[in-house]
């Protein structure tokens, strides 16, 4: 497994992403600054939480378009593993990988705490260290995270399973107290949750582990 | 002011907050009458914010030494050796005038000053704090002023990916008009990679960085030298725009270029801009700068030299290198898409030693100014001042017991100032960075090192009613509170940063209350091996000829060497038992019970003295404490303060979800409400699953320690007559600031 954390000018969770998956995968993980253009012989590229470019505009507009995108789109499309965390989820959609959209919380606030999810599936990539329903606790921070979709691409992806994780109380105000989805294939999670930020006891749980584990250990095709 | 007028009249240097004597002085150091631009230079470099004139005498006698401090006062911030070859660098600001204007941008900019502060040092900043004071709930700007300043600091350190982990907010009248930002941020360093401000090198490069200079913020330090009327309104332009995206970038070059050897000296360009941080730089080392302002990256057309010296345009910083690193460090600012202009070279003092600012606009040479006459210079103030009189001590018996102990315990936990705060710090990202271990809402933050198995606790404290009442008494108390919740997290105490909020100085009994809460800290410094590192005066927190409650904030830091023993304040089991650490005597006077319960405003002598601070008593219950933690016989524990000892009782029982039943301990000396809400210094509450042993080292120690109960059930019972549900608590205690900040006044 060859793992890399995209880095763009305001990214903030970056290393912890990558403190994240080198305790599971025990080798280096590689940092991608965003004008790079190649990400080939990397199984999981992650995008993760920040500011990218300031997030004046729509939260992850500007990063959808900066040049490293293109070579994300390619990863995607050859089936590589993709995960987008808050911020990274914001980019995700914004570049259309991703179906959906990330509107302002419905408080109009700022929320970091530690929120529960439901594991809506266990049979894909991301989810394989979880059992189907089972609870999990991760930390939301965003500002951004009120998930939103028009009914006929709801009723798509519920229909297709995309639903990775839905809020065990809404916090947000996101449609169907979605908290994460896949693509249609299966091997691109976005999730506004961090499950980086819950990958030690010491920081008050571990419930984000399975995730890094299943990735790294992942080695069979993708395809939800 | 774009236009430059020839003449400088006594109506300029009035407009410039320059007095006439002060003017005297100027004429006597440039031995001719300055232009606009110098008088400006004078004006802002002069200006209390900057010269520390009215403090500085007091200032100098805190203790500021200790064998691990690396760095005292008079750098950006405060420098402690944390061991392995790793600094702690700190230090508190306030940014009150500003956010009281405008909250929003106020409170941002304050939080990205602080954080310049401390990476121009060399640090990646790894936590910020926030103390916030506020005018009473109904006043009419209150809930406004609380939305716009939570947002902006929550904005600015969101954005930076710093975790906001700590922090306290209170509410006083006598903060109506002019409320309190006070900002910290504790960053982490190699002790081997330190920057500071001293340029040497003649002829080396002077470099700008960051933004570019617009019009904002012109006067800000003028501005918070001040009293506020109701003119201050329109000092609205002068407010600083914040930009947290640029600062982060900023805060990334800066670092990438730090790990090269190309720096040789770093300042940031906070308070009046330009211009102090060109002086400082110039006057720590002892040379002087040609400073060519055409090539300023600019944000307007057509700024004057004035403008551009005056300017408070934030995330700036300037830096002198090492010649032929010029190209390698433009490199690193232009990835990180950010301006890089050499707009000057260091040159050689003259022939009286002293270096000269020189300026050269549109090609031509525009002000010329001897540095060290006008630092050294700088006013220096002894001003008048009287003694706070000394107030009687308020015994238990004066004091009405409440009808119900219970219910009066629910106002208080329920109130404006006993209540939660989550509504505040869930909106600030406290967890990025992935090493808070203990999060917001406990005696201390925990922030762990990264990487390694030690972690800095942080705090921020102080009781201005305390210090009203008897400043040298609360200076101590609000130090003294500091080292208490440091130790309550396990943590040694190391070092503070003092932030001293205070009224107008020209005032004698304002002057008095500033002197005693110095007297105060010193004796808690030198008791507590506890020192001043770093710290922040803000004069003049008036408004039409009142002042604030006086409100030395003291922000302490402590390193714990295995995070792994830390202890919160939830209790730490059903079971287990509570031992009260440190004597009850039941002080009521000043107390929290007084103002909540009885309705005193704390303002009249009948309303008592503070509590004694005795700081031996202090040393010996904390050391024992924390020795109870580092061993791991301690599961819990939680310092007795505002409220006393019910409240935190009531607090460990809500942050557990536990219940606890305690024994009736008071008596005919100390009637219960006193023994409940009494506010005696020196305490703890702890939890145990062995009470003998930790009783049996107490009397060794010669601490005093009572068995006062066990942890059992979901509720709060003390005695046989006095019991509420730890859940009926947790409702009035969590939801007192949402429904406050719901009402359509809050936006």
């Amino acid at each position: 497994m060859k793992a890399c954390v995209i880095v763009f000018p305001a990214s903030n969770c970056d290393r912890d992403m990558q403190v994240a998956l080198e305790r599971s995968i025990s080798k280096p993980v590689d940092m991608v600054w965003h004008r790079e253009s190649d990400l080939t012989g990397y199984d999981l590229v992650v995008v993760p939480g920040g500011f990218s470019y300031g997030d004046y505009l729509r939260c992850g507009a500007m990063a959808a378009r900066s040049p490293i995108m293109a070579a994300i789109k390619k990863h995607a499309d050859r089936g590589g593993l993709l995960l987008g965390v808050c911020n990274g989820f914001q980019v995700l959609t914004e570049a259309e990988i991703l179906p959906g959209v990330l509107m302002r919380n419905a408080n109009l606030k700022f929320i970091c705490k530690d929120v529960e999810l439901t594991v809506e599936r266990n049979d894909t990539a991301f989810t394989s260290g979880y059992a189907t329903g089972q609870k999990i606790t991760t930390p939301v921070a965003d500002h951004d995270g009120n998930y939103f979709t028009d009914d006929e691409t709801l009723k798509r992806i519920e229909g297709n399973g995309q639903v990775a994780f839905r809020y065990a109380e809404n916090p947000n105000g996101s449609i169907n107290s979605i908290a994460g989805v896949y693509n249609e294939r299966g091997n691109v999670l976005g999730l506004m949750p961090h499950p980086e930020r819950l990958v030690d006891s010491e920081l008050g749980g571990t419930d984000g582990t399975p995730m890094f584990d299943a990735l790294l250990n992942y080695s069979g095709k993708v395809g939800a | 002011m774009s236009e430059t007028p020839n003449k400088i009249t006594a109506e300029i240097v009035a407009e410039h907050g320059l007095s006439e004597e002060e003017y005297q002085l100027v004429l006597e150091i440039m031995g001719r009458e300055p232009n606009i631009t110098e008088l400006g230079i004078f004006s802002v470099m002069w200006s209390e914010h900057c010269s520390y004139k009215s403090s500085k005498k007091w200032l100098k006698t805190l203790p500021t030494e200790a064998p691990w401090v690396i760095c005292g006062p008079g750098e950006n911030a405060g420098i402690i050796d944390i061991g392995d070859g790793q600094a702690a660098i700190f230090k508190m600001e306030s940014h009150n005038h500003p956010s009281y204007i405008e909250p929003y941008q106020g409170a941002a900019t304050g939080v990205g000053g602080i954080m310049r502060d401390v990476f121009t040092m060399g640090a990646r900043p790894i936590a910020n704090l926030n103390a916030l004071r506020f005018g009473r709930p109904d006043h009419p700007k209150t809930r406004h002023l609380v939305h716009g300043v939570v947002e902006g600091i929550g904005g600015y350190g969101n954005c930076m990916g710093v975790p906001t982990v700590g922090g306290e907010c209170e509410f006083d009248k006598s903060y109506d008009g002019n409320i309190l930002v006070n900002a910290m941020t504790v960053g982490l360093a190699s002790t081997d990679k330190i920057f500071y401000s001293a340029a040497a090198g003649i002829g080396y490069p002077v470099v700008y960085v960051g933004s570019k200079t617009g019009r904002d913020g012109i006067h800000g330090a003028t501005m918070a030298s001040t009293e506020f009327t109701e003119a201050t309104e329109d000092k609205r332009p002068t407010v600083q725009v914040g930009d947290p995206f640029t600062e982060k970038l900023l805060l990334e070059a800066c670092l990438e270029l730090m790990a090269t050897d190309a720096i040789v000296a770093i300042q940031d360009m906070g308070a009046a801009g330009l211009t102090s941080s060109s002086f400082e730089m110039a006057s720590n080392g002892g040379v002087g700068i040609d400073m060519n302002l055409d090539a300023v990256p600019q944000r307007e057309e057509n700024m004057t030299a004035y403008e551009m010296m005056l300017s408070e345009s934030q995330e700036r910083m300037l830096m002198v290198l090492h010649p032929g690193k010029e190209d390698m460090a433009r490199e690193i600012f232009e990835k990180w898409e950010l301006d890089f202009a050499i707009i000057g070279k260091l040159t050689e003092p003259d022939e009286s030693g002293t270096g000269h600012m020189v300026l050269f606009h549109k090609g031509e040479k525009i002000a010329d100014l001897p540095i060290d006459p006008l630092a050294a210079a700088s006013p220096e103030y002894d001003r008048p001042w009287v003694p706070t009189p000394a107030r009687e001590t308020l015994k238990p018996s004066e004091v009405k017991a409440p009808d119900n102990l219970m219910a009066a315990l629910k106002t208080m936990l329920g109130g404006a100032n006993g209540s939660s705060r989550r509504w505040i710090w869930e909106q600030y990202d406290h967890m990025v960075m992935a090493d808070t271990v203990q999060r917001p809402g406990g005696d201390a933050a925990v922030v762990r090192v990264h990487g390694t198995k030690k972690a800095l606790a942080m705090s921020s404290d102080v009781t201005p009613r305390y210090v009203f009442a008897d400043p040298v008494m609360g200076g101590r108390q609000a130090v003294a509170e500091s080292w208490r919740n440091l130790t309550a997290t396990g943590a040694r105490p190391l070092a503070i940063t003092d932030n001293m909020n205070f009224g107008n100085p020209q005032r004698p009994e304002i002057m008095g209350q500033f002197v005693g809460a110095c007297e105060g800290i010193a004796d808690a410094c030198i008791a507590l091996d506890f020192p001043v590192v770093s710290g922040n005066v803000s004069l003049y927190n008036e408004t039409n000829g009142t002042g604030i409650l006086p409100t030395p904030t003291i922000g302490g830091v402590g390193l714990l060497d295995d995070v792994s023993k830390t202890v919160g304040v939830g209790f730490g089991g059903e079971g287990q038992a509570i031992v009260i650490i440190g004597e009850t005597a039941g002080h009521l006077g000043q107390s929290q019970y007084l103002m909540e319960i009885i309705g005193r405003d704390g303002l009249s002598a009948d309303d008592g003295a503070p509590p004694n601070v005795d700081l031996a008593l202090e040393r010996k219950n904390g050391d024992f404490v924390r020795a109870e933690i580092i061993s791991g016989a301690a599961s819990a524990c939680h310092d007795i303060s505002s409220g006393g000892l019910l409240v935190a009782l009531a607090e460990m029982a809500m942050a557990s979800n536990m219940g606890a039943t305690i024994e009736d301990l008071s008596g005919a000396s100390t009637p219960i409400h006193a023994w409940a809400f009494g506010e005696d210094q020196a305490r703890y509450i702890v939890t145990t699953s062995d009470p003998e042993e930790m009783l049996e080292r107490a009397e060794k120690s010669g601490v005093y320690a009572t068995l006062a109960g066990t942890v059992e059930g979901q509720e709060l019972t003390i005695g046989t007559a006095h019991s509420i549900s730890v859940a009926e608590l947790k409702d009035v205690h969590e939801n007192w600031m949402p429904d406050f900040m719901s009402h359509p006044e809050a936006h």
